[in-house]
Parts: structure tokens; sequence; C-alpha cells
């Protein structure tokens, strides 16, 4: 999952899909397949896509980065499945699911006749192993967490061969959101290896291609170490149009190993890659001037669920040795302190500077592009450095002769930002903001770090005094948040003692359990709207910017219907099409 | 004559240039982290002799630039107003060389303007004035390390040389390994090692440190040639004889025959210290944000955007050729002049 990939995929919403017609399926066996909305597309052909790195794993249970969850989403399916373009949840292996009256008990009818990629028969015993894997604490699998509601992992009951059920400690708001990104294993295949304690070495990349099978769209084809993947079409799909044409149309989807966005950009503009995402502002203006005479087109979707903030070291240094930083902290933990450094940052400029104008202001953590949870009310304060003087000011701080910022014990006002050095957005920002501050007297560094130095200092030595970084929610849902905003959880960067120090912390606690357990949204929204406020008012991160989704095709490619939710144009893999 | 004439160009040239680099506050019509957060990636300002509808103003004038709405930095020239040119304007402060304060500027145009000889980069900041001031320290890293280079290469050059035997086995193994050792990874090493709170003037000092010390070698056996011929000539063994000291000897007769070698060296060694740092901050091992360098105002050319749509940044490349030319040019005149060892 990483640390910008946050969360899983949870979110209360309205049983929304399509229609399942039994047909009969290659066994002569009646088959439950599902029935897609798209326009029928024509099959054959491949398409070409480029992934940063190089999976470190096929192993749905274990992947935790990028590039390895963008191939494993191809080959594995859920049983409820979030849509890539509408964040709601439609029934994907369980056709059909009920709820009891207290939210805590989840019946699910899975599909007759479906099929493994290899032509084995999945049955309810497959789900029972699936989620005991899962569940399985040796495992350490990174989805866990987000089985384990109320402390307690969700029990799985299999009721006779096609229907589960699932028990819940609590009730469960984004129950059956969590289900979605759970790839069905196959118990045929993987039983072996769990049971002998050797499910970690289980299908990494060395593993020939007959032994995987999965129930998604495609199955491994061919993998060549270092270059590429190449997928096929699973025959025994289990979706289909409404023509009655199994799904996916094209045969092959090949991933490619391209190790930096400039290098994707320039492979998708020689027409070497089909499709291309993740990538920046200025070379969407690159790609959009070429669009009609290449064959391509570059889609601007919105604000992404990716939110940036800068933050300041509040951890708790008192057991470290780090007098330098601990000192400052006594400017960081003063609300005044950070409303001034937030008062003075021309967010507008970010926008316009860091993203060619191609993102959103935030004033809080949740993005324009989360419509269903944003609270509209969040006031937008102006930019202003008279209020950021004001805020200083009445904080005891002020100014020598030369317009250096001095503390009340006359120390000059100095401190770093560290930053990804390799989002060249987030640097430029932090030049931005070292200007702005330098307006109030300020003396800001700005140190461009290595990703995982930057990590390894948030999480393990605390050694930096403010950051700027971004988190990607896994949802449009307040609960893919909750490691974020609980002041016990992982990814409170800012903080990590692990418990409230402040009143404002114990309510955000407060209302985040409460917003979990929650079923009516109406007081869900209510209580999530006030966590916004509190972020916007009393600032344990100060939001700055919200990017995004850039997305190009081939005009080539059909049915492509790119999505805010990452993966953001892979999301409908098997209804895509070669024209 | 031909070869008098080329150092003489050579020289103008460089001098000239160092000159403008010193004065750059005064020549550079903005300060070097100045953003005009409405200008991002402007194209170079046009000098205008003509308005808009005809009519011929001596005093030369810029227009203004209207940003696209529609598209990211593209920009309209706006004719509706024109800004004339005026020398030796009040502006932004400044430091003639660091030391007095003045806020006299060459050329500008009044506030509501803006005149970008080369652009602007992605804060909208000058670049002439950055390339100006980015001289500043690349030139100055330059020369600094040059120095201590030669001044390490005289010391133990000199030494193995004059002494010969264990010492001059010693310190050449070492110059040798020296010349074996991958550098550049040293430098991520010495970087990665840095704690995060060293200021931009101790990166720079760190960055010509570290630069100079490990190109000692090169200049230190060229210097050790010229020491063992020249404890073997007649009037050293004279000296000798007389009862001379080694330090004496090695002071007034030896290191003073390795003078045109020092000079060249120096001319070779001043470009190749000014491109080791443009390399370096090119990797982001240099100077950061707001300050410029050389290697800094290079370095977005990285990106592949700028490649693609902003040809105004590369016009500081365009202009640091002439200068390495005029370097080399000169170290190709002084030894033909100094009749000085082949390099």
């Amino acid at each position: 999952m990483g640390i910008v990939q946050l969360g899983w995929s949870l979110a209360a919403s309205a049983l929304f899909g399509c229609m399942a017609l039994p047909t009969l399926g290659a066994g002569g066996i009646a088959e439950d397949r599902m029935v897609t909305d798209n326009p029928p597309g024509r099959a054959g052909g491949r398409l070409a896509v480029a992934v940063r790195s190089e999976p470190k794993t096929l192993n749905p249970v274990l992947a935790a980065d990028g590039p390895s969850r963008d191939v494993i989403r191809c080959l594995s399916g859920d049983l409820i499945h979030i849509r890539g373009d509408s964040l709601k949840t439609e029934p994907a292996l369980a056709k059909s699911w009920e709820v009891s009256r207290d939210g805590k008990q989840y019946t699910l009818h899975l599909r007759r006749g479906v099929r493994f990629s290899d032509g084995q028969t999945f049955s309810a015993d497959d789900v029972i192993f699936s989620f005991h894997v899962y569940l399985d604490e040796k495992v350490h699998s990174p989805q866990r967490d987000l089985l384990v509601v109320g402390d307690k992992p969700i029990s799985v009951l299999k009721l006779d061969d096609q229907t589960v059920r699932f028990d819940l400690a609590k009730p469960y708001a984004a129950a059956e959101r969590i289900f979605d990104g759970v790839a069905i294993l196959p118990r045929h295949l993987l039983e072996k290896a769990y049971r002998d304690g050797k499910f970690s070495e289980a299908w990494n990349l060395t593993t020939p291609p007959s032994q995987f099978a999965g129930l998604g769209p495609f199955r491994l084809k061919e993998y060549v170490s270092g270059q590429r993947i190449i997928l096929e079409k699973n025959p025994y799909y289990w979706k289909e149009d409404h023509h009655g044409s199994r799904l996916p149309y094209i045969d092959e989807l090949d991933f490619r190993v391209v190790p930096s966005e400039d290098a994707q950009v320039i492979r998708f503009q020689t027409g070497e890659t089909d499709i291309l995402s993740r990538f920046g502002a200025e070379n969407f203006s690159v790609l959009e001037k070429q669009q009609t005479e290449k064959k391509y087109h570059v889609y601007d979707l919105g604000a992404s669920l990716e939110y940036n903030f800068l933050f300041f070291n509040l951890n708790d240094l008192s057991s470290r040795k780090a007098p330098e930083i601990a000192k400052k902290q006594s400017w960081f933990e003063d609300l005044r302190f950070r409303q001034a450094v937030s008062s003075a940052i021309d967010r507008n400029g970010i926008v316009r500077l860091a993203y060619q104008s191609r993102a959103t202001p935030l004033w809080g953590p949740v993005t324009p592009g989360d419509k269903l949870w944003l609270d509209t009310a969040l006031p937008h304060p102006a930019r202003s450095l008279e209020r950021a003087r004001q805020l200083l000011q009445s904080a005891g701080f002020s100014w020598k002769n030369d317009g250096g910022l001095i503390d009340s014990h006359g120390a000059a006002v100095e401190f770093s930002v560290v930053v990804n050095s390799s989002n060249s957005q987030r640097t430029k920002m932090a030049a931005i903001i070292q200007d702005d501050l330098a307006k109030l007297g300020m003396d800001v560094h700005v140190v461009p770090l290595e990703f995982r130095n930057l990590v390894d200092r948030f999480l393990n030595s605390f050694d930096y005094e403010a950051a700027i970084m971004g988190l990607v929610s896994g949802d449009a849902d307040p609960t893919a948040d909750m490691n974020v905003w609980l002041s016990s959880g992982e990814t409170h960067l800012w903080n990590l003692r692990g418990k409230p120090s402040t009143p404002w912390e114990s309510e955000m606690d407060n209302l985040m359990e409460q917003q979990e357990i929650t079923l009516d949204f109406a007081k869900r929204k209510q209580l999530f709207d006030r966590v916004q406020e509190i972020v916007a008012e009393d600032m344990p991160v100060i939001c700055l910017v919200s990017p995004n989704v850039l997305v190009g095709s081939k005009d080539r490619v059909g049915n492509f219907r790119p999505g805010i939710l990452d993966p953001y144009a892979l999301w409908n893999v098997e209804q895509l099409y070669v024209r | 004559m031909k070869q008098r004439y080329k150092l003489r160009t050579a020289f103008i040239l460089l001098a000239a240039v160092h000159a403008a680099v010193v004065f750059a506050g005064f020549l550079a019509p903005y300060g070097f982290a100045d953003q005009d957060r409405e200008l991002p990636f402007a194209p170079p300002t046009r000098l205008h002799f003509f308005g808009a509808h005809g009519g011929f103003r001596p005093r030369p004038f810029v227009y203004g630039l209207a940003a696209d709405p529609s598209r990211p930095n593209v920009y309209t020239i706006d004719t509706a107003e024109e800004h004339p040119i005026h020398f030796f304007v009040a502006g932004a402060p400044y430091r003639i060389a660091g030391l007095i304060p003045a806020r006299i500027h060459f050329f500008g145009v009044e506030d509501s303007g803006r005149i970008l000889l080369f652009g602007s980069d992605a804060y909208g900041r000058d670049q002439f004035s950055r390339f100006l001031y980015g001289g500043q320290l690349s030139l100055l890293a330059g020369l600094l390390a040059a120095a201590i280079s030669v001044t390490m290469g005289m010391f133990f050059g000199g030494l193995a040389g004059f002494y010969g035997g264990w010492i001059d086995e010693a310190l050449m193994r070492g110059g040798d390994l020296f010349l074996a050792l991958p550098w550049l990874y040293l430098l991520f090493a010495v970087r990665a090692a840095l704690p995060l709170h060293v200021s931009q003037r101790q990166v720079f000092l760190l960055l010509v440190a570290v630069m100079g010390l490990l190109g000692w070698a090169r200049p230190a056996r060229l210097i050790r040639g010229v020491a063992l011929s020249a404890k073997e000539r007649n009037f050293v063994l004279a000296a000798r004889g007389f009862g001379a000291s080694n330090a004496y000897l090695l002071r007034r007769h030896v290191l003073p025959q390795a003078y045109s070698v020092v000079l060249t060296q120096l001319t070779l060694l001043i470009p190749q210290y000014i491109l080791a740092e443009v390399t370096l901050t090119f990797l982001g091992l240099g100077v950061g944000e707001p300050m410029a360098s050389w290697g800094s105002l290079l370095s977005s050319l990285q990106q592949y955007y700028v490649l693609a749509s902003y040809w105004w940044m590369f016009l500081p490349a365009l202009f640091l050729m002439p200068l390495f030319l005029a370097y080399f040019a000169a170290a190709d005149a002084l030894q033909e002049r100094l009749k000085a060892v082949p390099l």
C-alpha cells in the first residue's frame, strides 16, 4: 500500500449494479454471468501500458507497492467491487447480499458456475480460504487491518456452496466496501503452500504462469524480468456485455516497465503505449498540443483524492536527542504560528506555478473530487500577510531591523522543510512556500530527500522539522482515512504519540470512531464535516492543494472511461477494446 | 602575433564576464529570488523602438504580457501599454561584491512592466538576473576549487619530486588512489551524511572543498615532474653545494620553475570545476532553492516539458559556451607563451 496510498476501499452507498442473467457455462452448469453496462466492443488486439517499476510480487495478499497492485487488479476478482467512475459499490463475485438490521451480519450470495482462469470451479470454500489467509496474522497482509472491525477480525462462515456469512463485531458504516480489493484466491493452488507455512514465497515473479489462476479478466502469460509482464485474456471470465459476448475484449495486456514519468510520456507520445496515467500538468500541456496529429487524447478529470499538506514535527521528542528540533517545537505547537504560516501561503500561486492551474487549492483534507463527503461550508480565507503578521505578533514574535522574525527569546525563526525530491510538484510547492514565509521574516531551508529517507524520518527517527507530503485516499469514504486522523493511526504522520494530546485531538478521535459505526449517512456526514472543520481550524496539518487526475489514451482504445479512483484508467480494463 | 592576439581576446572576454558577474546586482534588473507568480515561463521580452502604430521612439521600450486564461503559461503581447527602459533606476536592494549595499540598477522598467531578457523560469523569476547571480557562485566555486587543487598539488608534487624515494612513491600512489576515486559517488555520500540543517553557504563551501581536495593529484604529478628535473639543474646543485637547506631550495629554486605549469593548470582547472559544479547541481547535490548557480539554471532542462516547450531555458547553456572556449583558449595561449611542459 505504501505510505501515499492509504486506506483501502470503504463507504456506504446504495446497492447499485447490473443484472445477473443465468447463462449456460462451458461445463454445462448454469453460469451466473454478470452483464456489464458498457457499449459492446470488438474482440481482439492488445494494449500496452507502462508501470513505474517492476512489480515486487504477484501475490494479492502480500502486494503493497503500486505496480504490483496494478497488475494484480487485472488478475483477480473480489466479492463486491467499487466502480471507478461512480465510486459506488456493485455486485461482483457476490451477485447479491443482505445486511441484518443491526448492521453486523452480511450474507453474500455467490455467482454460480464461475471458474478460475485455469478452469477450476469457484465456490464458497475459496472465499473462506481467502479470508482466512488475509486475516492470518502470520501472513502479514497489508490489507488485514481493514478486515478488523471493532478490534476483532471479521468472521466468515460457509452456509452452503454459494452462500457465505460475514459477522462483524460492531456495525460498520462502510462494510460492503471492505470487500473491494480482497482478491479471492484459488484454494486448489495455494492451500498447500499456506499449510506448509510457505505462503510468503507463493506466487512470486519466478513462479511459472501455469501455477497461477485467478478470477480477474486476465491471466499471466509471460514475464520478462525487468522489462515486461504480458497478460492474456481469461477465457473463463464471468462478465459479458449485453450482446452476450464474454469479456474481456482484448487478447493481451502488456505491462512495460518504464521507470520515469518523462520516459512514460515520451513512450505514449511515440505510440509505444496506449494508455497513460499518473503524469504531471506540465506534461499534460506538452501532450495536449499534438492530440489530433498523433491520434491520442489527454483528459483532465478534475480534482483527485490526493491532498497535499505542510506539517510540522509535533512528535514527542523527549526521549530523542534532538534538542534543536525540540526547541522549535514551541513555535510549531502554537496554533497561532501554524495559522500564520497557513495565512501567508499563496495557494493559488501553487496551483498556477506547480500545477499549471490543473489543481484545486485546499483548506481542509477532503478534496472536491470527493463530492459526497466534502464540507462545502468550510471557509476559504484569502491569503493575507497582514493577518499572518498579526497572529505572529500576538504569539510573541517580533521582527529585527533587517526584517528577520525572532521569537520571544530572541531566537531567529528558521527551520527546514523536507520534501520528496522525485516529486517535482512538491519541490516547487516548497520553493513557493519558502518565498512566502520569507516575506514574514522566516528563514526556511528546503531539503529535497529521497522518498525512503523521508518516510524513515517520519516514521522512525523523527529527524525533521517540517515537511510537505501528499496522501491519496484509498476510497471516497472517511473510513479510508482512519489511519490518518485517529491519533493512534499509523499515518498520523505529524504526531505518532499514539494518543491525543489536545482536546481537539480527542474530539477528532471520537468523531472518527463515531462515524465508523454510524449507519445513517446524514449523521455520518455531520460527524465527518466536524472533522474537516477541526483540521481547518486547529491545523494539525496545513492543507494546500489537490492535483487533478490526468490521463491519456490513444484514440483507438474503445470504452475508455477513466475515474478519479486509483487505478484511474484501468478500472474497467475488461471493457476496453481496440477499435 | 597570432597567439598574442588569441590570449588578449580570451583575457578581455574573461575579464568582461567576471566583471559582469561581480557586478551582477548592478547589471541584473531583478533579484535572483524575486518571483512574479503571474509570469511563469514567460518568453524573453523583445525590445522595441517602433510603436505598434508606427512612430520611432528614441528610448527602447517593452510591451507587457497578458496570460492566456485557457492555456497555462501562454502569453499574448499587450501592445496597449509601452514600458520604456530607463537606465540607472532604483530597484531591489543588493550588495556590490557582497559588501556595499546599493539599489541602483543599470537598467529596468517601471514596476508595472517587466523586462525579461532571457525569459522567466517556473516561478516567474528573471533568468537573465539569475544567470548573472548564478555566475557568482559558479565562478567562485571554480576559482576556489582550482586554487585548492593547485596549492595542494604544488605542495605534494614539490615534495614528491624533490625528495624522491619513498616519499615520492607514497605521495604518488596516494595520488593514483585519488584519481581512481569515483568522486561523484563520494560526493553523493558526503551530501547524504550531512545533517538537514546546513545553510546554503555551508553546502557551497563543502562542495568547493570536496571538489578541490579530490583534484590535487593531476597538478601534483605535473609539478613533481618539474621538481624532478629542476633539482638536477646545475644552479640548484650549486646552491646545495653552498649549503642551502632543502626548504630554501624548494622555495627559491625548484617551485618557481613550476609557475608556468601552475598558471596553465589553473586556467584549465577553473572551467573544469565550473563544469563540475554545474554537473553536481544538475544532480541535486549543489546549492538549493532559491539560490542561483549555473548548474541550477541548467538543471531545469532535465525535465521533458521544459525541453519540449520553453526554448529560452537553453540560453544560459548557450552563453556558457564562449566562456569555456575563452578559458581553454587562454590556457592554450599561456602554455604556448610560457613554453611550459606539455599538458
